[in-house]
């Protein structure tokens, strides 16, 4: 399998990125672009460690092969905010959510999705919506009251 | 140096802090290596600099502490300098934290014989006398040489953040002012530290904020599945299926034809893939083909007839095994008792899943070997690698990173995911990463051993327990992990037994008894380790006693519990979680269950409210849980600990297990190993006790009370009992139907 050449917009920024076609998003940020932030946690969707935004949209890029993100636009935990203020970041700092820590970049950019469709998410929303991410560190509590914290802008 | 200062307890004796690892901090200029983390660090540089085992104090005030152990979320890279900041009276804003390099000798924990090892919820408990005492030895010799500079008693300076004071003058000099002209005595004096009920303090108790927590909302935070070298390439290995198989064919033709690959390593264990990205390592490692040798004893191990061969172990008396707890005559007492009361439990295998699969970074060259890792002790980390290639320990250079989540699982003597590493980067002459998949991250768990605990009690005409047996049936625990800790407990299996003793219980015949099988299959502590099935039996069998005798299950613990202090404190969680709960009020459709638990000191006690669907799946609404840890260093990370060891003990209770089927793994990913998501979990209610004790574990504490207060909940709703974690609706059901009851 001949390897593709692709174009992407990955936090706003132009990248040429030569990949098998058929490799991950996932790993092309991780190891191509050295946005580390993104995180690998089972390969196959079901833990929500390596969201990003895909034009806009949260999802987990170790799902989208990199010949079919061409011309696409990407955002990471690292372009979620220019100095990691993105209200969501400062309230994950004031609920002091993360424990090991592996996981929260997914939850903050899958949060981030829930707040730019839902600005002020009741409780049931945000338990629906956040289900999708693992936190095997049981931070549960804390993500939702730092999302819920955020969407009233007490950050 | 005055022998009337009264900080000063005996100023003739003295002594190391660590063993033979002679004088453990220093005032001074940085190392070279701690420059760059220090604002203001070059100037103080004077070309005598030396590494000083704890603390450095940099000239611009900055204070550098080593913190010791390994960070995989518990928050003890933030409480560990903390305490030491705390007895030297240092300005927290001029902390810098490092993470201290592998000696067992300097950074070892007590509570591990100085082991480097982070685990047991044993780091804050282990060093906390130590920091304390080494902190105040700090904050000694800095006031000494104010007092000294300033021709003035001891005994007349005090200090505030950062500084030193004398009073009567007004003077004062910063720590940072100090350390420009310092003298440094070759051994410290012991300092008479406040006793915990007298302590003012000023950080501990106060939480600041976790020193991590910035860079784990940023993506910046690196753990070593983060690291990149220059030329590094990247592994994948087929390991073997079971322990101990080998490869005895491998057909590597598919697995060479994939793009980016670029050699295939034989080893011992199973066959590495090495390649130009991960995808092109993982998708080689599934393109080969390789039989496996047939001798290994986990072959024939399979989890049912493992539960049965483990319940007629359980079940014969004359099979003897290691005795853990031994207190008066259990046996004997049991034989003449009239009211014997037996139970019988059961645990599945139990998968830590870790958010980070396992994962390294090595580097051998013909200097040595340099290795980038997360793991729970960095010097067994430097032992494995050199071992495996056959280095001494000074050849391997270890760069600690952050632990994405650990639980038992990074702490093994073998450390298998770092000698992967290091044997492809030989292999190939190049740095290497080697990446597990999930599935290989799960097929090649280290588990939490399979359980059948079966218990014997004898209750008394006042319904008091007199006399307690339990045997533990499992399969080997500490022997696999870690031989060389195993060798030393002289057969005691510490991973597997935990939990069975009762230090609080006011039981006066007592025996535990370990019957540890070889099934060759490979296991691990996990969060709780034997606690969290060896406390499931023990609260679940009283339960059943209480409800035997009729008595109220709260009310039946706190009569049983002792009355020493620290079962009085057993007694005012259990009280305290009763009121929280509204203990005595019927809900409609809900069971309440309660469990208690000493915890290696920490007093605990929990009660879950549930409710059953029609399928058999048992729904969790609240968890009320009261934790007394003693001292809290930082009370929102106890609490902080504690959800998260609820949240890991629902996953326990309801929906984890490994079904082990000939040696192999049924369960590959987490759809069909179902840990908890954020709809899973109940309210949760946590109340933290603080009382003047020495600070106990808070990491895993709550997470065994949590399978036993819903099993006891269940019982309450619908008087079936449940006795084998986890508690599948398939069970459920069953119990049901065994029983009688029918769904309301």
């Amino acid at each position: 399998m001949s390897n593709v050449t692709v174009t992407l917009t990955i936090n706003g920024q132009r990248k040429t990125i030569t990949a098998a076609p058929d490799t991950p998003l996932l790993w092309v940020l991780r190891e191509q672009l050295k946005l580390t932030g993104t995180k690998f946690g089972c390969g196959v969707g079901q833990c929500g460690a390596c969201t990003v935004h895909l034009n806009g949209e949260p999802t987990q890029s170790c799902l989208h092969a990199i010949k079919d993100v061409d011309g696409k636009q990407v955002t990471t935990i690292e372009g979620l905010s220019p100095d990691g203020n993105h209200p969501l970041q400062k309230a994950w700092r004031a609920e002091q959510v993360p424990q090991c820590g592996y996981c929260q970049s997914g939850q903050i950019m899958r949060a981030a999705g829930l707040l730019k469709q839902n600005s002020r998410p009741s409780r049931e929303d945000i338990v629906e919506y956040m289900s999708p991410n693992i936190c095997r560190c049981g931070t549960y509590v804390r993500i939702a009251r730092a999302i819920e914290r955020a969407a009233k802008g007490e950050v | 140096m005055s022998a009337q200062n009264p900080m000063i307890k005996n100023p003739s004796r003295r002594r190391f802090m660590t063993g033979a690892a002679g004088l453990t901090f220093g005032v001074a200029v940085a190392s070279p290596g701690l420059q760059e983390l220090v604002v203001g660090a070059a100037e103080a540089a004077t070309g005598s600099s030396k590494i000083n085992n704890w603390v450095t104090v940099f000239t611009d005030g900055t204070v550098v502490i080593q913190s010791p152990a390994a960070e995989m979320g518990q928050g003890s890279l933030t409480s560990l300098p903390l305490i030491v900041a705390e007895e030297m009276d240092a300005d927290w804003s001029k902390v810098r934290i490092v993470a201290a390099p592998p000696n067992n000798q300097i950074y070892g924990n007590p509570a591990f014989r100085y082991l480097q090892y982070t685990a047991g919820s044993a780091t804050v408990t282990g060093y906390f006398t130590n920091l304390r005492q080494f902190g105040a030895q700090v904050r000694y010799v800095l006031l000494d040489n104010a007092a000294q500079r300033w021709g003035v008693p001891l005994t007349e300076v005090v200090s505030g953040p950062g500084y030193a004071e004398h009073t009567k003058s007004g003077r004062r000099l910063s720590y940072g002012e100090i350390a420009a002209f310092a003298k440094v005595p070759a051994q410290a004096p012991e300092v008479q530290l406040d006793a915990l009920d007298k302590a003012h303090f000023r950080l501990i108790g106060k939480d600041v904020p976790r020193v991590d927590v910035a860079g784990k909302t940023n993506g910046s935070a690196q753990y070593s599945i983060d690291v990149q070298v220059p030329g590094m390439v990247y592994g994948a290995i087929l390991r073997e299926p079971v322990d101990r198989a080998q490869p005895v064919q491998i057909d590597d033709r598919e697995a060479r034809a994939v793009a980016g690959v670029l050699q295939i390593v034989p080893l011992q264990y199973g066959v590495g893939v090495i390649a130009e990205s991960p995808w092109a390592a993982f998708k080689a490692k599934q393109a080969l083909k390789v039989t496996w040798s047939s001798e290994a004893r986990g072959w024939k191990h399979s989890s049912g007839s493992g539960f049965e061969a483990f319940t007629k172990i359980a079940r014969d008396d004359s099979k003897k095994g290691v005795a853990w707890e031994t207190v008066g005559q259990a046996v004997p007492e049991l034989g003449k008792a009239q009211n014997v009361i037996e139970g019988e439990y059961r645990a599945d295998y139990a998968y830590h899943a870790q958010m980070e699969p396992l994962n390294s970074v090595a580097s051998v060259s013909k200097d040595g070997c340099e290795i980038w890792c997360g793991t729970q002790s960095q010097t067994i980390a430097v032992d494995a690698v050199a071992a495996a290639l056959g280095l001494s320990a000074d050849k391997i250079k270890f760069n600690g990173m952050l632990l994405g989540g650990g639980f038992g699982r990074r702490g093994n003597r073998d450390l298998e995911f770092m000698v992967d590493s290091a044997l492809l980067s030989k292999a190939v002459g190049k740095p290497v990463k080697v990446l597990w998949t999930r599935e290989d991250d799960v097929k090649n768990g280290r588990f939490r051993p399979q359980y059948v605990n079966r218990i014997r009690a004898a209750v008394d005409d006042k319904g008091k327990i007199v006399a307690w047996h339990h045997r533990v049936v499992s399969d080997e625990a500490l022997a696999y992990m870690d031989p060389v800790r195993f060798k030393a407990s002289q057969g005691r299996d510490n991973i597997a037994m935990r939990g069975t003793e009762l230090p609080t219980y006011d039981i006066p015949h007592r025996l535990a008894e370990g019957l540890q099988q070889p099934t060759g299959i490979r296991t691990a502590p996990l969060r709780a380790i034997g606690v969290g099935q060896n406390s499931f039996a023990n609260e679940v069998f009283i339960d059943e006693v209480a409800a035997k005798l009729g008595v109220d299950p709260v009310e039946f613990r706190i009569r049983q519990l002792a009355g020493t202090p620290r079962a009085q404190r057993g007694r005012d969680v259990l009280r305290e979680v009763a009121r929280m709960a509204a203990w005595g009020r019927k809900r409609e459709g809900r069971g309440l269950g309660v469990a208690y638990l000493d915890y290696s000191g920490t007093q605990l006690a929990g009660i879950a409210e549930v409710s059953l669907n029609k399928d058999g799946r048992i729904r969790v609404h609240d968890f009320w849980c009261v934790i007394d840890a003693g001292v809290a260093i930082q009370p929102d990370n106890i609490v902080a600990q504690t959800e998260s060891s609820i949240v890991y003990g629902i996953g326990l209770a309801l929906t984890e297990h490994i079904d082990v089927s000939g040696g192999l793994v049924q369960q590959s990913n987490f759809f069909d190993y179902h840990v908890p998501r954020m709809r899973d979990i109940p309210n949760i209610h946590i109340k933290l006790v603080q009382t003047p004790n020495h600070p106990t574990g808070a990491g895993q504490m709550a997470t065994p009370l949590v399978p036993s207060a819903i099993a006891n909940a269940f019982h309450q709703l619908t008087g079936v009992r449940l006795r084998q974690q986890p508690l599948l609706p398939g069970r459920v059901q069953q119990a049901m139907s065994e029983a009688g009851v029918k769904f309301a």
